[in-house]
């Protein structure tokens, strides 16, 4: 009974005459069939940001890291403003799949396979900033604790770049695992389903002989809430841990003990901004409007709000402790008076408008259902997300403590070139993905068909009439 | 009738306490006044000393050091001791009045959580919670009359000769100053006070709705709550707590004391619901129902550690000298009891409630429900104590009086709440699914 039914009051969260083979030949559907013009030309697109992102690297890597636009006194400005984007934008994904499974929210289940697929291919957007960003980055390894012939010299384990290289490889390397065994289940599908045999031996091996046994299904199970028990405070911690390079430190509006939850609501935030601009175009390119509905949508315009309002506190009381700190050097951090007045007024007020001020239209419900103006929403927030990392990377170095020291920063065409071409690899990856990988996971969605479908919701309370 | 009956015999069961306890209060107050003088040989704390200076770093950094090395014979110093010593019993009772308010307000926060989260869950606990919440009246009038009255025991910038000295101090008066400070007490209880009224009404015009009307307005008073109490709660905890030692500062601080808020609450409201099912008023609810609160037990206080650890680990790690001396004080002074109490809060609850099937036994809850609670009171404790008292502090008669006190007043007010409605609520569009609910 409790699994199958319902309160009336809940809407649908699959429309349409949908039956269980509706939902494999819909999920199917792009992986068995062809790709379209319209997708090649945006591949072709994504493509060539991507190399051309990676010449920058080599350009980067081979020439010195003199060939950004950081000076003496702003040694991180674009590099760890976009690792800081690009992990934020992570987080969307591990919080639908791992801690909306952790509150039964049903209508993750049409969004988690995407969202997973986000964090993965953002994360290791992230995770080349680390790299790059180093002077000798070949001598990167020297960052693992390995036994070794400098009279096994070690690493210090006081600093929180190296706890990010702990969290950020040991998120990627969960969510991949988390992400992989949901995948289970469709990989068979597909398995199953195609016609060609290049494709039955590609699903086969992905799928690992998955037979959906009962014996499987509940391990299966078991394993998932298990691996989002653990991932929701990685989830958590990554954040925090990213967070701590800038809290630990002694500069001001560095120094802050709220960032920990502040940039993980921020993640959120910027990772379901994320989410949404990707799952409005895919809902409408692959046909997954039945699955993807408005009512998803609405909660995840929802969520946006939920978490915009924590940064919008978060934002306020930066501002105000500033002030209440009587600290002088506070005039000049990322949320001050200083700063909506100083040089770099634009990227303060940037991120006032497009974090604090623009997402409150979504309190309208009118609104938050409109899908253009959700995706205009999204893009804004994807661009004022930017923009905080930015304004508290650049803002609070431009001017630290010695006046003499301080700077401005400008960005040069490598720093750019280098993020542009970060936003070609993820596309590249992501287009990919919603090429060869079921982009809804169907075993999940399955299991709500009757409970949440449109066509059993009206089938129940003609029943019941 | 019978839950009538049950919300009288807890009533009566603390009346004979609160006689006792207002005039222990009093007598110990008064013990204070005589013993004050004596204890003089014991070391200044930061507020004392930002009573007395209006340096700002040097003095901080100096802090630590002369901890312990006050001069004795100091007439003024002496006049600070005594000025703690008296604050005790205030501090006492704000703790202990604090601690049961923050549980009827956390109580109500989940609700309104629920409430717009749509959980399907829950509703069958709503009159529960609900009844919690009836403490939330006195409960939250009562701290306010507390911080009101407390005045420079534990506020000194309210102190006009201080502040007069105090450059830092002046700079902060536009927002700590008494009027301001005064309006924004008043409006933080007039608004919780007002939700929860609202809430209250609504729930139970639901019972004999006809349509959806009842629910849709609770709906929307929830999340206008929400909204209203994250800035609220930031800015009580500023305001009440912060502001006791008003040259600290962290902007973690209220979510802090929020993770500590939501914690406790969810315990009570799960050990009300065993309670009221031992006693065979709550047979709609099942097991499950008692999982899903342990699970929100466990992890609001993982959540809370985490908040704990974030705000202390970046003091600690920073080192700035203006900063520590909160955590100084408290290490030094209150060491045990600030160290054992994360074993109490995140040690204890991540061992017990780990088990989902140790989750569903009753007794099992209610024991990690207690150490949970009794970890939360020193959380408090320990937020208000080194700043008022500082090196003064002990759990005394005042400590224990005011805990029971506030513990009877406490239970009477939630066994009237309870007491004065059926606990099966009707006509929730989620009823059906809560009562169904298996997990």
């Amino acid at each position: 009974m409790s699994s199958h039914y319902e309160a009336p009051i809940r809407e649908p969260l699959i429309l349409g005459e949908k039956s269980y083979h509706d939902i494999s030949v819909d999920v199917g559907a792009p992986i068995l069939g062809k790709a379209n013009k319209s997708w090649w030309i945006v591949f072709s697109i994504a493509l060539i940001a991507f190399l051309w992102g990676l010449g920058c690297i080599v350009y980067t890597v081979t020439t010195g890291i003199g060939v950004w636009g950081l000076n003496k006194t702003i040694g991180w400005a674009w590099d760890i403003t976009n690792f800081v984007w690009w992990v934020g934008i992570g987080h969307a994904g591990t919080l639908i799949s791992a801690v909306l499974l952790l509150f039964r929210q049903k209508w993750r289940m049409a969004i988690n396979r995407s969202a997973e697929a986000m964090t993965i291919f953002a994360v290791v957007q992230a995770g080349l900033f680390p790299i790059i960003h180093m002077g000798r980055p070949w001598l990167a390894y020297w960052v693992l604790p390995i036994p070794n012939q400098f009279g096994s010299l070690w690493v210090n384990f006081n600093s929180p770049l190296l706890w990010d290289v702990f969290a950020i490889s040991t998120y990627l390397s969960v969510s991949l695992v988390f992400w992989w065994t949901g995948l289970l289940p469709d990989f068979a599908m597909i398995r199953d389903r195609t016609k060609s045999p290049f494709q039955q031996k590609i699903y086969g091996i992905l799928s690992f002989g998955w037979s959906g046994r009962a014996k499987d299904w509940q391990r299966f199970e078991e394993v998932s809430l298990v691996l989002a028990g653990l991932a929701t405070p990685l989830v958590l911690s990554v954040h925090t841990i990213v967070s701590f390079d800038f809290a630990t430190s002694v500069v001001p509006g560095w120094h802050s003990t709220i960032f920990p939850p502040y940039f993980v609501a921020g993640a959120i935030f910027s990772g379901f901004a994320m989410v949404q601009t990707l799952l409005l175009v895919m809902r409408k390119v692959v046909n997954l409007e039945n699955y993807i509905t408005i009512v998803h949508i609405e909660f995840m315009n929802k969520v946006i709000l939920l978490t915009g309002g924590i940064v919008t506190v978060a934002y306020l009381t930066e501002y105000f402790i500033g002030w209440y700190s009587g600290v002088p050097y506070e005039n000049y951090t990322y949320l001050s008076f200083g700063a909506a007045t100083g040089p770099y007024w634009w990227a303060f007020w940037a991120l006032i408008i497009c974090n604090l001020i623009v997402p409150l239209t979504l309190w309208v419900k009118k609104w938050r259902r409109n899908i253009v103006w959700t995706f205009i929403v999204a893009l804004i927030i994807n661009i004022g997300m930017w923009f905080e990392r930015f304004d508290i990377i650049v803002i609070c170095l431009s001017k630290d403590r010695l006046a003499s020291s301080w700077s401005m920063f400008q960005p040069t065409f490598v720093d750019i070139g280098v993020f542009v071409g970060t936003i070609g690899f993820f596309f590249v990856l992501f287009l990919l993905y919603a090429r060869t990988f079921p982009v809804i996971a169907q075993a999940e969605v399955k299991s709500i068909l009757k409970s949440s479908g449109a066509r059993y919701k009206r089938i129940r309370e003609s029943g019941e009439d | 009738m019978v839950l009538g009956l049950i919300g009288l015999v807890f009533g009566f069961l603390s009346v004979p306490t609160t006689v006792e306890e207002a005039s222990e209060i009093l007598a110990s107050h008064e013990e204070h006044h005589g013993s004050g003088e004596e204890a003089s040989h014991e070391e200044a704390n930061f507020v004392d000393e930002v009573r007395q200076e209006h340096g700002y770093s040097e003095h901080a950094m100096a802090q630590d050091k002369d901890l312990g090395h006050d001069a004795h014979e100091d007439g003024e110093h002496m006049e600070h001791v005594l000025h703690q010593m008296q604050t005790k019993p205030w501090s006492a009772a704000f703790v202990a009045a604090f601690f049961f308010m923050m549980i009827a307000l956390g109580t109500l926060v989940f609700y309104a959580i629920q409430t717009a989260a749509q959980a399907g869950w829950s509703p069958v606990l709503f009159r529960v919670m609900e009844g919690i919440t009836n403490y939330l009246l006195p409960g939250s009038v009562i701290v306010l009359l507390i911080v009101i009255f407390a005045g420079e025991h534990f506020y000194p910038w309210q102190n006009h000769e201080l502040v007069a000295e105090d450059a830092i101090l002046q700079e902060k008066s536009g927002y700590l100053n008494f009027p301001f400070w005064l309006i924004r007490g008043i409006t933080y209880v007039i608004g919780w006070n007002l939700y929860r009224h609202f809430a209250r009404k609504n729930s139970l015009a639901m019972d004999h709705a006809e349509d959806l009307k009842p629910y849709k307005n609770l709906f929307r008073y929830s999340v206008y709550f929400l909204a209203f109490f994250i800035v609220t709660e930031s800015t009580m905890a500023w305001d009440w707590f912060m502001s006791m030692t008003p040259h600290w500062y962290s902007t973690l601080f209220a979510w802090y004391i929020f993770a500590s808020i939501i914690v406790s609450a969810v315990t009570v409201i799960a050990i009300v619901t065993v309670s009221l099912k031992a006693i065979g008023k709550l047979d709609f609810v099942n097991d499950s129902h008692l999982h899903d609160l342990a699970k929100f037990m466990f992890g609001f206080s993982v959540f809370w550690t985490y908040l704990w650890f974030g705000q202390f680990m970046l003091i600690w790690y920073a080192n700035i000298p203006e900063e520590v001396t909160y955590f100084i004080l408290r290490i030094q002074e209150y060491n045990p009891i600030f160290f054992g109490m994360i074993i109490i809060n995140f040690v204890f609850p991540i061992v017990i409630l780990m088990n989902s099937d140790f989750k569903r036994v009753s007794w099992f809850v209610v024991i990690a429900g207690v150490i949970i609670l009794v970890g939360h009171y020193i959380d408090i404790f320990l937020l208000v104590m080194p700043s008022t008292v500082g090196p003064y502090w002990s759990f005394g008669i005042t400590e224990f009086a005011a805990l029971l006190f506030f513990l009877g007043l406490f239970i009477l007010m939630v066994g009237m709440g309870l007491a004065k409605v059926s606990l099966r609520p009707k006509n929730n569009p989620f009823l059906v699914e809560s009562e169904h609910f298996h997990y």
